[in-house]
């Protein structure tokens, strides 16, 4: 009896993937072969090529050369199964819209342009504001909230997705000790039901749960798993400094 | 009861002004609301001056105005998409150099005709006067046809006004509702030029939207306060008009901006006395709240 086998991709593969904008190229040689489950975490200082890679990998801009694939198709083709949460994203003060309008918009690559959102898509942007803590914020404007209110709303959207790879840019910025726990516990969760996550941060302790950490000074300068990766060698070379003992 | 209503009653062309001014706020309010969210001021004020080469041309070739405008809107938004890509040069840059380029040949084809110093002055400030029903037939089928553009586009027009990276990352192409947006504005600009002019209009593009924001919680409440806002603007400046001898399409917009401070006033004062509120409770209950808020 004929079987058919269905190819499983990897959530996100790279092969000597040069990133940059127009033909410039910001960070060379990055080569990928995540798993379901995975976090990496990318660190480096200011310019160091994290969001331009991130960016990349959410099919915002062109790889300069390389082979890209997230779940099997190329950057940016797949907008349901992949989640992008940009770095500081804008929430004007002059943004008339409150935190549950604003977390439904992560349903919107699902609804496209016509159709309605359904019971079940409210019970997901209900869920995503209650994981994020932000629920009980649900009805304020957002222009009304702090800035790591705001952030949490962000995060909540970019769950609302339930996308298979998350792409988070600095999800940490302006949070306090609360708010990075929450985010570490975010990230623990939807890698224990099988999401891909990579984050970009400028936080070694963020890195502290990752499968794998890549240290970026505009080319990888280390990668693999974290004692290996946040070496002092490598971090000298990177920011420097190295960590306290 | 006579000052207020019943002008409107007695006199048939300033009726006809009611209608086209009522529906020139109609068709602003949808789309100053994205002027407003997105920070397009700037771009939709160069291409009100953009549209003047376009109409004088057509008016020294005895066309019509609109066809006009709306080819000079193309060429500018063209050129503003040429400068930015090609040039290197910021996005102002590239709409300054355009605005000042079309203005500077709009007011040279005028001048190239006596008779176009006049029509200038309408262009620019409009000529509510001699609005006619044709104009206000064309207002009728712009506003239909841009709310259903908005009711198709709302979508990717929120996510344009939080972030462009999210509009692409949901599936959305930023550049086509991006040019879909500006579109809009440039339809705007075209058939309410002949209502409140091309120089006034971008009045009526802001200020009433500028007041919906001050207030509204949801897009389509903003939308709601600039059309009430804008409507109320076109009655005042109107019966102002009438009874002072004022022109018209300047009282309008005067009237869309006070009624803009007054809104910004009550707002003002409504948040200090939210503020001095929760501080009075947390002075009366310091310890009433059991969780952090980030």
């Amino acid at each position: 009896m004929a079987t058919t086998t269905v190819p499983v991709h990897s959530p996100i593969s790279a092969d000597h993937l040069c990133v940059g904008y127009g033909k410039r190229p910001v960070v060379e040689g990055v080569t990928l072969d995540m798993q379901p489950g995975e976090l990496l975490v990318l660190i480096g200082t200011n310019g160091s090529g994290k969001s331009t890679l991130l960016k990349t990998l959410a099919g915002l801009i062109k790889p300069v050369h390389g082979e890209l694939h997230l779940l099997g198709e190329h950057a940016g083709q797949l907008p349901k199964r992949v989640a992008y949460l940009p770095q500081h994203p804008v929430s004007s003060h002059t943004l008339p819209l409150c935190v549950r309008d604003m977390v439904a918009m992560g349903r919107y690559a699902h609804l496209g342009l016509f159709k309605r959102a359904t019971k079940h898509d409210q019970a997901i942007v209900e869920d995503s504001m209650r994981r994020a803590g932000i629920d009980e914020q649900a009805n304020k404007p957002i222009r009304d909230l702090s800035g790591g209110q705001q952030q949490r709303t962000h995060l909540a959207q970019v769950l609302a997705r339930q996308a298979e790879v998350l792409l988070l840019d600095e999800p940490t910025a302006g949070l306090d000790i609360n708010g990075r726990k929450l985010v570490a516990s975010l990230v623990a969760a939807e890698r224990a039901r099988g999401v891909t996550v990579v984050m970009a941060t400028h936080e070694l302790l963020d890195a502290e749960h990752a499968t794998s950490v890549m240290l970026l000074a505009q080319r990888v300068v280390a990668m693999g798993p974290p004692d290996v990766a946040l070496r002092d060698e490598y971090l000298r070379e990177c920011f420097g400094f190295t960590q306290p003992h | 009861m006579n000052f207020f209503f019943g002008v409107f009653a007695d006199d048939h062309q300033l009726r006809l002004e009611l209608i086209a001014g009522l529906l020139v706020a109609l068709t602003c309010a949808v789309t100053g609301t994205f002027v407003v969210l997105r920070g397009l001021s700037f771009i939709g004020d160069a291409l009100a001056h953009g549209v003047l080469p376009g109409i004088a041309a057509a008016m020294l070739l005895g066309v019509s105005g609109m066809l006009g405008a709306a080819v000079s809107a193309a060429v500018m938004m063209s050129g503003v998409g040429i400068v930015n890509r090609r040039l290197r040069l910021s996005g102002d840059t590239a709409i300054g150099l355009l605005f000042v380029g079309m203005l500077s040949l709009g007011v040279l084809i005028s001048s190239r005709s006596l008779s176009l110093v006049g029509d200038l002055e309408e262009i620019l400030f409009g000529d509510l006067a001699n609005v006619e029903w044709s104009t206000i037939s064309i207002q009728f089928v712009a506003l239909i046809g841009l709310a259903i553009v908005f009711a198709i586009c709302h979508r990717p027009f929120l996510l344009l006004s939080v972030d462009e990276g999210l509009v692409s990352t949901s599936g959305f192409s930023a550049k086509i509702f991006h040019n879909v947006m500006m579109a809009m504005v440039a339809t705007t600009i075209i058939v309410s030029f002949t209502t409140v002019g091309t120089l006034l209009v971008m009045g009526m593009l802001i200020a009433p939207a500028a007041t919906g924001a001050l207030f509204a919680r949801r897009t389509s409440s903003m939308i709601l306060i600039a059309a009430l806002a804008g409507s109320t603007s076109v009655y005042i400046g109107l019966l102002a008009s009438y009874h002072y001898d004022l022109a018209a399409s300047a009282s309008i917009v005067l009237t869309a901006v006070i009624l803009f401070a007054l809104a910004a006033i009550v707002s003002e004062v409504r948040k200090s006395r939210l503020r001095r509120n929760t501080v009075d409770q947390e002075h009366e209950h310091p310890h009433a709240h059991g969780h952090v808020h980030i």
